[in-house]
């Protein structure tokens, strides 16, 4: 059978279209103009090409290794070049390019260690007004490996307020080893390793049950067996200020 | 060759033409993609970052260093990252104030309200959720998450609307004023992509923040994870941050 040629020609044209379609659809027109994914892939690419501006605490190693070890076995070691003397990937790049900022200001260094008491507790901290005022930082502390001129060995490094409060109290000449018990790991993560309190009322007993000969208790002696039988003494006494100043 | 059969051979060759050049173009491209793809391969990462609270000292050097690196504006409302300080009140109330807005005085100590029973910082930045509500609400699909898990904007297509600005649950992003389109944390994404550290964690003085991989089976942050009682902010929309937070207080928002 033979098709009319009017079918053959409309046929061919219908074709015709369809394949400039397709090939426009598919082919020709780029991807972006369908899918975000050629635009998200571009902008990946932008991201990822942007300049890099802080060289990082490893590469500084390469020229100044004796300053990099110094702070390496100090107490600033987790702190990288660049936190205090900025970035400075274009002076690791090409040395001539500026030398990195020294901040030598007392400022700079309490950005970090002036009193706040939303601080963790152990960081170390200073009053700026009580502690050298007039002096800059760096004249007595290295900053790649600042040591403390006292170090601080005792509880009131942190725990400064207790320690300046029982200092006036009755209690001045028990160490605090005397009630708590402090593991090593309390010096590095405070709030994860707690000092132990007191839990049985025998721990004050022992200065200040009846019977007992301590001279220094001897104005606080308690019938342990009567007084305040159903609490431990310190949920009624402040054991670092025992009933009020000496 | 007469008019006809010149017809007939132009309809097949300009079509032909353009397949083959389009063929072409799209081999080459493939050939350029090949070594970079080798380099880096984003889907054998899946980034976050673990903030440990109780290091952190307050000092904005985080904010600093990301404002330097990122080129975010300098005023002191605009930030990729940012520090709130909390301060939970004997009556049970909770305030919080940015300090990286403003900063305490250094040359002085603060009198300090007895009233407070506890107080502690808090750094905060886009937490790239997994499953983030902002690229959700993106009309133009500006926004969107990577093969890694960063959630970026294309300041070509973002149009300035703000509706992500108000879709995001943590405040982590802002409108340029430079460029009039959102902007936001991209976890310093043209440097973890070379294998560098964010500019926030390179200069953190007490490693509060650790950034890792969490598809790596030995990184540091996985351990952070497995060491540490973790918490995100705001779980209950389950948005699954990846900015994951070590001891965080109940109060923090």
């Amino acid at each position: 059978m033979r098709l009319p040629e009017q079918v053959t020609r409309l046929g061919t044209v219908i074709v015709a279209i369809l394949a400039i379609v397709l090939l426009l659809r598919f082919v020709i027109l780029p991807e972006s103009l369908f899918s975000a994914r050629p635009h998200q892939a571009a902008k990946v690419e932008r991201e990822m090409a942007k300049p890099v501006r802080y060289a990082g605490a490893t590469s500084c190693r390469k020229c100044h290794a004796e300053q990099f070890d110094a702070k390496y076995g100090g107490a600033h070691r987790n702190i990288g070049c660049e936190n205090c003397h900025g970035p400075s990937a274009g002076h690791a790049a090409d040395e001539k390019a500026g030398k990195p900022p020294k901040p030598r200001e007392r400022e700079f260094c309490l950005g970090c260690h002036a009193y706040q008491s939303a601080r963790p507790n152990g960081f170390p901290q200073v009053d700026p007004q009580k502690h050298k005022p007039k002096k800059r930082c760096v004249t007595c502390h290295d900053p790649h490996d600042p040591v403390p001129p006292e170090t601080p060995q005792d509880c009131g490094g942190c725990h400064g307020r207790i320690e300046r409060t029982k200092a006036l109290s009755d209690h001045a000449l028990l160490a605090c080893a005397e009630c708590h018990q402090v593991t090593e790991q309390h010096m590095i993560r405070p709030r994860q390793a707690l000092p132990t309190k007191p839990d049985t009322r025998e721990s004050c007993g022992r200065c200040h049950a009846v019977g007992t000969t301590d001279p220094a208790a001897a104005k606080a002696r308690i019938d342990m067996a009567r007084h305040g039988r159903s609490f431990l003494c310190w949920q009624c006494h402040y054991a670092h200020l025992p009933e009020g100043p000496k | 060759m007469n008019k006809r059969e010149f017809l007939k051979d132009a309809i097949l060759f300009f079509p032909a033409a353009g397949v083959l050049q389009a063929l072409s173009c799209q081999a080459a491209a493939k050939d350029a993609a090949a070594p970079a793809a080798s380099a880096y391969d984003p889907t054998d990462h899946w980034y976050g970052m673990g903030v440990d609270v109780d290091k952190c000292i307050g000092c904005n050097r985080c904010v600093e260093a990301c404002k330097a690196e990122n080129g975010v504006p300098d005023e002191p409302f605009y930030f990729r990252t940012w520090v709130e300080r909390y301060s939970i009140h004997s009556n049970g109330e909770t305030t919080v104030e940015c300090i990286s807005t403003k900063p305490a005085p250094v040359d002085q100590v603060a009198p300090e309200d007895p009233g407070i029973v506890r107080t502690f910082f808090v750094p905060k930045l886009c937490n790239q959720c997994a499953h983030p509500p902002c690229v959700q609400v993106c009309p133009v699909g500006a926004t969107f998450q990577t093969k890694d898990g960063v959630v970026l904007v294309d300041e070509k297509r973002c149009i300035g609307c703000r509706y992500c600005i108000q879709a995001c649950p943590y405040g982590a992003r802002y409108l340029n004023p430079n460029t009039r389109t959102a902007d936001k944390c991209t976890f310093c994404y043209h440097r973890i992509t070379k294998g560098l550290l964010p500019a926030c964690v390179e200069v953190c003085p007490t490693e509060a923040r650790i950034f890792g991989d969490l598809k790596g089976k030995a990184d540091r942050l996985v351990r952070f994870q497995r060491v540490n009682k973790i918490a995100v902010l705001k779980p209950d929309l389950n948005t699954e941050p990846k900015v994951l937070y070590a001891d965080l207080d109940g109060e923090v928002r």
